[in-house]
């Protein structure tokens, strides 16, 4: 990135290694993020792909059972805790949310580093174990298996998840006392962008949720290192209580993963369509709905494990009760395109596709949900598709949609529109294609986490790795335009998409301090209907005449 | 399209065909919802893209009337679904009185099950059509979990407690029996075929398979063999409390408590035994845990429930 066309911006104050390494700027921390978390995304990525080759038959040809094993594991292991969960709230939501709020910066810039230099830390641990040998539990790291008969590299994985949690915790304490104590004269809890009520809402989940992973897999460490006796009947534990215990942070984590993504396409669906979110408060409070419930369902992954058929009916109920939120955010989105000035750039297309494949994903949650049919679903591809539906066909184009987005304001550069557009079509279709005949596949009874298989699974086995094939491109297409728009990319203006907000507010890249001048809110947010905004939020005098 | 791809799965038991009425239910639930959303948008997409003359006047960013509308209709929904659901669950804990009892054991990694017979077969099970089958799970190791798609069953087999599935077959034939979940290195090898027979085969089967011993028959010499008749035996010395018809009863503890003797009380009194202490006896009997492994438990277990009269398979307190 040359500086001399950018002098005044964040970029341009002061290069080097040492500039950017010790920055407190919440600007450049989320880069130090979005470089470390696209190159575990394309490791994970690339361990999902050896995977799909290996399934395209049905013996084991390719790798071993222990390889593939330990892919499956660590694919799991580096996308959940290496890039789903920090993914949107450390990138983009670090980048975004002292911009979007009028605010210098987070309320504790320096805590902001800290956690990236531990999530650095943790995720070295993560790698020694893949260096090392490997682990083969799962990402869910299933006891006795994984304190007794697992031979891998258990307690320094387990180890970088659990340093990777206080990064996590310290990310999450930042934005909760930053939305509360730096909003902008005027910007109101109900005049915040959604992004910020999703972010808000997502950090309370990682500042309660994630202490309770770090219990667990400190007493897995305690387990396998010392011989205390915790889960491992023998020694009078019991297995399941490790279940209980992960679950009940893991599926607040989903929580933690997708709403973010729901904040994004929050704003992009209302900029593409030049309306108004449609029920903005109703996306607002379901946010936190979803944030509460998720927290009493975690007995949901548990029907079949041997728990009392009771709670399991009860976990059933409120897994059904939590579908309501996001159901009403469905239909909220849809509404705002009504009766406005569409146009398809490529994060609304991104945005769009979002809003489909949520759809699908959180119908296939209806069948995990109702007991019977899960009896049968669980522990099958069923599951895995749904949670990839929700997890990458959701909150990774979500992902992709917010960073095309705001690409300008991170860069100060377009990419080509062309290219976007085609990247964005081409991970649909290769999505579609990987993960709809999983479902088929879970339904007529293929288990996950098998290296092998049964003849008549190869059909749909064939076409999932062909779509994972496509699905490559399409997110390696990126790296090379975004990477390209970098140097050569066109100038860009301040409000290239002519959105509200007032991240659009202030310069491309901003500067240093984010603003030339306290901004001043007057409106409600995505006042996209409202004429002449673009200039007014920085004049208090010209309060808005409603 | 039927040329050797699956799409729909056998219908094997009397489960199955319960379970995929509510499956094609929410799938058609789904498609026509799903669907509709996304004409809706595509709709909207095509008809106010930019440029376009459609007519923009009245537009709203709230509907009071509509947002409650659809909350509340997706509420009434997603509690019909929970409802039948849960009705069809909630039976896995009742099975019928008469069910075959078979006993089965997951271990790293393979089945072995024990017919009510005593015959013993490794990663195949044989049963009756038309007839509930009862299957006591057990595992050595790590857990382990009981699936065969085509009854559209599934259950987890636990280390330290016994967990229950039973199912009555309805067509004859050869089904898949998987592991499902995730126990190490040979997982996916972890498996093999439930045989449904027809009863008169299923006979002329257990026979061919010779007189084997049951599991309690195995149960009683082992508890004569560790010396636990040398205490609980009519004639013993040491005072024990009698196990006759003990399984399924209350039993009074030291501390004023009273629990059923069920499999987990026995489980754990074989395994833990000053853990609950019956009223009335001084703790003495030493643990057995690392003594005995989890097959020669069940072989414990099967020995004390034929004891109690009445037929106890997995019925649970």
């Amino acid at each position: 990135m040359t500086s001399s066309a950018m002098t005044g911006t964040y970029l341009s104050e002061g290069a080097g290694p040492r500039a950017w390494l010790l920055t407190t700027d919440h600007k450049r921390v989320a880069w130090l993020y979005l470089v470390s978390l696209t190159a575990f995304f394309f490791l994970g990525g690339a361990m999902a792909v050896l995977m799909r080759i290996e399934l395209a038959t049905p013996a084991g040809d390719l790798v071993s059972d222990d390889v593939y094993n330990r892919l499956f594991s660590l694919h799991g292991i580096i996308m959940v805790w290496f890039f789903l969960v920090p993914s949107i709230p450390a990138t983009l939501g670090n980048f975004l949310l002292p911009l979007m709020i009028g605010a210098r910066d987070l309320a504790f810039p320096r805590l902001n580093l800290a956690s990236w230099y531990v999530f650095i830390f943790g995720s070295l641990f993560a790698l020694f174990s893949v260096v090392a040998g490997g682990v083969d539990t799962g990402w869910t790291f299933y006891t006795p298996l994984s304190t007794l008969y697992a031979n891998g590299f258990v307690s320094t994985a387990a180890f970088g998840v659990f340093i990777v949690g206080f990064s996590t915790i310290m990310t999450g304490i930042n934005f909760i006392v930053t939305v509360h104590t730096l909003r902008a004269p005027g910007l109101t809890w109900f005049r915040l962008p959604i992004f910020v009520w999703t972010l808000y809402a997502t950090s309370l989940v990682m500042v309660l949720a994630t202490p309770v992973l770090a219990a667990s897999l400190i007493l897995i460490v305690l387990e396998r290192v010392f011989g205390i006796g915790i889960f491992n009947p023998d020694l009078g534990g019991d297995p399941l209580l490790f279940q209980h215990l992960f679950w009940f942070y893991s599926h607040p984590a989903v929580y933690i993963m997708i709403l973010p993504g729901m904040g994004v396409v929050s704003e992009v669906l209302p900029c593409f369509s030049r309306r108004p979110l449609f029920g903005y408060k109703a996306v607002a409070m379901s946010s936190m709905a979803i944030a509460v419930f998720g927290f009493l369902v975690w007995g949901h992954h548990m029907f079949v494990s041997g728990q009392s058929a009771y709670a399991g009916v009860v976990f059933s109920f409120l897994s059904f009760c939590v579908a309501i939120p996001s159901a009403i955010k469905v239909f909220n989105w849809s509404l705002t395109l009504r009766k406005g000035e569409i146009s398809f750039e490529t994060p609304m297309l991104y945005g769009l596709f979002f809003l489909g494949l949520f759809t699908f994903g959180g119908l296939a949650g209806l069948f995990l949900a109702a007991l019977a049919v899960d009896v049968h679903v669980h522990d099958t591809y069923f599951v895995i598709a749904h949670f990839h539906y929700i997890m990458v066909g959701g909150m990774v184009t979500a992902y992709m949609a917010g960073l095309h987005f705001w690409w300008p304001k991170l860069t100060g550069r377009m990419y080509s529109e062309t290219a976007g557009r085609i990247a964005a079509t081409v991970t649909f279709v290769g999505f579609n294609l990987t993960f709809f005949p999983q479902y088929v596949l879970g339904f007529d009874g293929m288990p996950r986490r098998y290296h092998t298989y049964p003849p008549e699974f190869q059909f749909w086995n064939v076409l999932s790795s062909a779509g994972a094939v496509v699905l490559a491109i399409g997110y390696l297409m990126p790296l090379f335009y975004l990477g390209w728009s970098l140097f050569r990319g066109a100038r860009a203006t301040d409000s290239p998409w002519n959105a509200t907000g007032l991240e659009w507010q202030t310069s491309s890249p901003p500067p240093p301090h984010n603003f030339k001048s306290m901004p001043i809110v007057t409106r409600p947010a995505y006042a996209y209907d409202m004429k002449g905004l673009e200039h007014e939020r920085f004049s208090p005098h010209l309060e808005a005449g409603r | 399209m039927s040329f050797g791809i699956p799409f729909f799965p056998q219908e094997a038991s009397s489960e199955a065909s319960q379970v995929d009425a509510l499956f094609y239910t929410l799938l058609a639930f789904s498609a026509v919802l799903g669907l509709a959303l996304t004409g809706l948008v595509v709709g909207y997409a095509v008809k106010y893209r930019v440029g376009s003359p459609a007519d923009r006047t009245g537009q709203r960013s709230r509907n009071m009337w509509l947002e409650m509308s659809w909350t509340i209709a997706s509420l009434i929904i997603a509690f019909i679904f929970f409802g039948w659901g849960a009705t069809l669950f909630v039976r896995r804990d009742h099975p019928p009185a008469d069910a075959l009892e078979i006993t089965g054991l997951g271990k790293q990694w393979m089945w072995e099950f024990r017919q009510p017979g005593g015959q013993r077969e490794i990663n195949e099970l044989h049963v009756p059509v038309g007839k509930p089958v009862v299957v006591s799970l057990a595992a050595q190791d790590v857990i382990h979990s009981f699936f065969v798609p085509a009854f559209r069953i599934k259950q987890d087999a636990v280390p330290g407690r016994t967990t229950h599935i039973w199912f009555i077959a309805t067509e004859p034939g050869h089904y898949h029996l998987f592991c499902a979940q995730y126990c190490g290195t040979q997982h996916s090898e972890m498996g093999g075929w439930v045989t449904v027979m027809a009863p008169e085969q299923y006979a002329a089967w257990l026979n061919s398979q010779g007189e084997g011993e049951t599991l309690a028959a195995s149960g009683e010499k082992l508890f004569r063999v560790l010396g636990c008749s040398g205490c609980h035996g009519a004639s013993s010395k040491v005072r024990a409390p009698a196990l006759e018809g003990i399984f399924g009863r209350p039993v009074a503890l030291e501390n004023q408590q009273t629990v059923i003797a069920d499999e987990r009380y026995l489980r754990d009194s074989i395994l833990i035994p000053k853990k609950e202490i019956a009223a009335g006896y001084e703790p003495v009997m030493p643990s057995f845990d690392g003594l005995i492994d989890e097959g020669e438990l069940q072989m414990l277990l099967a020995y004390l429930k034929s004891l109690s009269p009445q037929p106890s398979a997995g019925t649970k307190p």
